[in-house]
């Protein structure tokens, strides 16, 4: 165990140094100089080359990039260009408040997801199985962001139930758990849960397809298990294997939720880095995504060890 | 030579073949024929949008914004602009579908090469190659797509430069996968201790076999990258506007939900149409390839 865990620890370091030169990257890789996004255009020659030399810019790339590396690993992800406040401090509310959508969501589409997946596999090739399909097929192929605008149309502009935008009533609140809030949570919430859902529905489906055909089953059922006894030994050998896709589905979900998130106006993490789109802000652009990518690189080698300790086999593979 | 073996050689000539057998297969789906059908409409719709669409896809008028769907001489309304929906919806699978489908066209081309690369020669080469393509897999796939952008900026070369490098990584790790399985059958030992140069063993050897997998594979991220090329108009990277594109007409249309809200959907209705085509044509491919995912 303790070597799968140091090997997994050592495959780990150095593609989270690799996520963090591309992260750095970015700000090079953005057409003119860094130094525009910072100072006005008329600014003196003199007082470019000073800034040049604050921000380390006159200095080799390398040479940069170990001293961005050194102040991130301290906390200091820079100072946002459109509102002069740190970066880490735009981004913390911004991250609980993806993380609680993206939680919900991966739940959501786990909770059905599965129920399709198990369905379909265990009614293999019949019309349920057919059915079950097509819901996981539409799941993975929806624009879920245009699947959002629809949710809004039908409950928010037609039939007037639920609100459209926002997190709360009367724009940025804090969040409570009341239902004033709580209403705002569902649209959002349903429509990015159709992409766990199609996917961990088609891992489902060939997970239990694949266990049913399998020896052990027969002789379970020749030992005369009645069907209950047999679900319990498919879910228990298809959990890992569908635990782990959900770990992954929440990494995505928090990566990815910018469309979803710019619909619903939702203040995430998504909509901050719309905001950083929007108004050419590098350095929040920048702190953002290394700490979206960050958080993804940990949760992968989590679910790798999780998984691990509850299946022993994938620790030889 | 006697008649047996000519006889022999004789049979093995009429062997239907792998590919003939594999578009057979796809021929007897009617899911895939189907949708094949809407996937070929889309592509001809988009190329003769000047012969097909009724109207001129830039032509704007304040005086019929926003009409709803059946109206007179617009049978699906107009826009915020007052642009006829259905030409600007024909004319906007012309960009949607190139940037969506080209990056997976260009990442199959870099990402096999990258990935048999890195299979054949194995060791350092390998390690060195694919470390650098775990970098990349280490971004959740949307993530990636939006920062590159992002800091590239809107437009669209940058949109199919973006997507282009979210799509190699992917491809690169199967093609790596399946050579490294297809190096250690034994006729390619039998082949590299006869003699043959390593260019040679690819091409005669390795690359019919890995080439089916990775392009069944390459099939199932088209849909993805529709969806992601779109979604990088709607959030004002990608295609500018006035150009008619459907991502693009979705975000311009937002607003509109409040006035036409189906003909604010209509954009969407499109790019999701394309998209389960797409993904229903790769899972009839994979299946008549039987190709385990």
């Amino acid at each position: 165990m303790l070597k799968y865990l140091g090997a997994r620890l050592l495959y780990t370091l150095p593609v989270a140094v690799g996520v963090s030169i591309v992260c750095f990257m970015l700000v090079h890789i953005a057409p003119g100089d860094p130094l525009t996004s910072v100072l006005p255009p008329d600014a003196s020659a003199q007082l470019q080359q000073e800034m040049r030399v604050i921000y380390g810019f006159d200095k080799p790339l390398p040479v940069q990039y170990g001293m961005w590396l050194l102040k991130t690993l301290q906390g200091d992800l820079g100072t946002s260009i459109a509102t002069g406040r740190p970066v880490a401090a735009e981004l913390g509310r911004a991250l609980s408040n993806t993380l609680m959508l993206a939680a919900l969501a991966t739940f959501i589409g786990f909770a059905f997801g599965s129920l399709f997946g198990f369905v379909a596999g265990y009614f293999r090739d019949t019309w349920i199985d057919k059915a079950a399909s097509l819901v996981s097929i539409i799941g993975v192929s929806v624009p879920h962001y245009w699947l959002g605008m629809v949710l809004v149309i039908i409950f928010s502009v037609q039939l007037n139930l639920l609100p459209a935008t926002g997190a709360g009533p009367g724009g940025s609140g804090e969040w409570r758990w009341d239902w004033a809030h709580i209403q705002h949570l569902i649209l959002p919430a349903v429509t990015m849960s159709v992409i766990p859902m199609g996917i961990v529905a088609r891992t489902v489906r060939a997970l239990v397809a694949d266990i049913l055909s399998q020896e052990f089953v027969t002789g379970l059922r020749a030992k005369g298990l009645l069907d209950f006894g047999v679900f319990r030994h498919v879910v228990k050998n298809a959990a890992p294997t569908a635990l782990a896709v959900m770990g992954l589905q929440l990494g995505y979900l928090l990566g990815g939720s910018i469309l979803i998130e710019t619909v619903f106006s939702w203040p995430g993490t998504g909509f901050l880095l719309g905001q950083a789109i929007f108004q050419r802000d590098l350095p929040l652009l920048q702190g953002t995504i290394l700490v979206l990518a960050m958080i993804f690189v940990a949760l992968n080698l989590m679910v790798d060890i999780v998984q691990s300790l509850i299946d022993p086999r994938v620790q030889r593979s | 030579m006697t008649a047996t073996t000519l006889d022999a050689i004789a049979t093995v000539q009429k062997s239907p073949g792998y590919w003939n057998n594999v578009l057979r297969r796809f021929r007897r789906d009617p899911v895939a024929m189907f949708a094949l059908f809407v996937v070929l409409a889309l592509i001809l719709m988009a190329v003769f949008a000047p012969l097909v669409a009724p109207a001129d896809p830039y032509r704007a008028s304040m005086l019929r914004r926003l009409r709803p769907i059946g109206t007179e001489g617009f049978p699906l309304g107009t826009d915020e602009l007052g642009r006829d929906m259905l030409t600007r919806l024909i004319y906007g699978g012309r960009l949607s579908l190139l940037m969506g489908v080209t990056p997976v066209i260009i990442a199959f081309f870099v990402g096999s090469f990258i990935g048999i690369t890195a299979g054949y020669l194995g060791g350092r080469v390998n390690t060195v190659l694919m470390r650098t393509i775990d970098v990349f897999f280490a971004f959740p796939s949307v993530l990636l797509a939006i920062a590159l952008s992002g800091a590239l900026g809107a437009g669209v070369f940058n949109g199919l430069l973006s997507l282009t490098i979210v799509f190699v990584p992917p491809i690169a790790r199967i093609a790596e996968s399946v050579t490294t399985a297809v190096r250690k059958i034994e006729y390619v030992e039998a082949a590299r201790a006869s003699g043959a140069s390593a260019f040679t063993i690819v091409r005669v050897h390795v690359l019919g076999n890995v080439i089916g997998p990775i392009f069944v594979y390459a099939t199932g991220l088209i849909s993805v990258s529709l969806i992601l090329a779109s979604g990088l108009s709607f959030l004002g990277l990608g295609v500018k506007p006035p150009e008619p594109e459907w991502g693009l007409m979705l975000n311009t249309l937002r607003n509109a939900i409040y006035v036409q809200p189906w003909v604010a959907a209509l954009p969407g209705l499109m790019i999701f149409i394309t998209s389960i085509s797409f993904n229903l044509l790769s899972d009839s491919l994979r299946s008549a390839m039987d190709v385990k995912s």
